[in-house]
């Protein structure tokens, strides 16, 4: 099984790469912009823009 | 089981815990809280199922009005309201620690600009500035001298929200470089980490180093004491040695511990399962009992 699977970079349309074990509401960085994306669906891994950071997120 | 497990995000440490409870051959229901809507009566059908939930929501605004619904309904979750409604606002979080006599920094709350420029003048300079909600590190302002006060008072009564408006003024503590991050569960620590920094500020967020520390008697105490202060639960206790003694300037509810995860040798999420495990056997053991 491969360690990685593929989706599309909603900003650039580029491919990229992502753990095979990712899941729904995971962040991940876009390799071409930094920018953080949001796993919404797992078949097929689609990504979308996350939210921006709210002022009462953290801890 | 069956473990909510409440999110907006899921980050390395949701990850982690995922992972773990799925491990031990736990169910776990992930629940988007962008998604749901909340009865005054009904649970919504995504907690049908669950046996607790675990509030790992970022907005505070979130986990706070969740928690309490979820209370109303009778399904337990960690942290509790109670300890959120305490840990997600300074200016009750150093209260709670005060009433409860756990050293902790020098604060004063006022709701003006001229009352809180009379709190800057006592203090004298530096002295610290934070928002009494948000987290990160972010927002917070050292005050180094008068001209600056004043800039960022302004700033805040001008700019901000409400909550900008509750001026929460501190002592600025010595720290050596360092503060000390506990994760304790009901005022037990599981692993301790010190965070240091070039920077006033050590947040981990803010890129400090993380390195396992291990804790004298008097912080378990101080731990111990500063998580009943809160109604205990999965905390982040952030303590700073004063030389003589350690001063409690924050308890957090919904801790993140992947940096602590790496920093020390505990299965950190390991050790977060076995108290859900154990608090699940609980609430089941008291059902039966009234049953």
């Amino acid at each position: 099984m491969s360690d990685t699977i593929t989706a599309e970079d909603p900003l650039t349309g580029e491919e990229i790469e992502l753990p095979s074990d990712v899941e729904v509401g995971e962040i991940i960085d876009s390799p071409a912009t930094g920018t953080e994306l949001e796993v919404v669906a797992l078949d097929p891994v689609t990504l979308e823009e996350a939210p921006e950071l709210e002022e009462d997120w953290g801890e | 089981m069956n473990i909510g497990l409440l999110y907006s995000r899921i980050r390395r440490d949701e990850k982690l815990l995922l992972n773990k409870l799925r491990d031990r051959g736990h169910e776990v229901t992930k629940i988007d809280v962008r998604k749901e809507q909340f009865d005054l009566s009904e649970p919504p059908a995504a907690f049908d199922d669950v046996d607790i939930v675990v509030d790992r929501c970022l907005a505070t605004s979130r986990s706070l009005y969740i928690t309490r619904f979820l209370q109303s309904y009778g399904i337990p979750v960690v942290n509790s309201h109670e300890t959120a409604d305490i840990c997600a606002d300074k200016a009750k979080n150093s209260l709670a620690l005060a009433d409860a006599g756990v050293p902790t920094p020098n604060t004063k709350v006022a709701f003006t600009v001229d009352s809180a420029m009379d709190i800057v003048e006592e203090f004298g300079y530096p002295c610290v500035l934070k928002p009494v909600v948000g987290s990160w590190g972010r927002l917070m302002a050292k005050i180094d001298s008068e001209a600056a006060a004043e800039a960022i008072l302004e700033h805040k009564a001008t700019l901000g929200n409400y909550e900008h408006k509750v001026f929460y003024i501190q002592e600025f503590v010595e720290k050596p470089g360092r503060d000390i991050r506990v994760l304790a569960i009901d005022g037990e620590p599981i692993a301790a980490m010190t965070r240091s920094s070039d920077h006033w500020l050590t947040n981990a967020a803010k890129g400090a180093d993380a390195e396992a520390f291990e804790l004298d008697a008097r912080a378990k105490e101080l731990v111990q004491q500063a998580s009943d202060a809160v109604g205990g639960g999965l905390l982040g206790i952030d303590l700073m040695e004063t030389g003589t003694d350690y001063t409690v300037h924050e308890v957090n509810h919904t801790v993140e511990f992947k940096a602590l995860n790496e920093a020390v040798d505990v299965d950190v999420p390991a050790t977060v399962v076995d108290w859900l495990e154990s608090k699940v056997e609980g609430e089941k053991t008291l059902a039966e009992a009234s049953a």
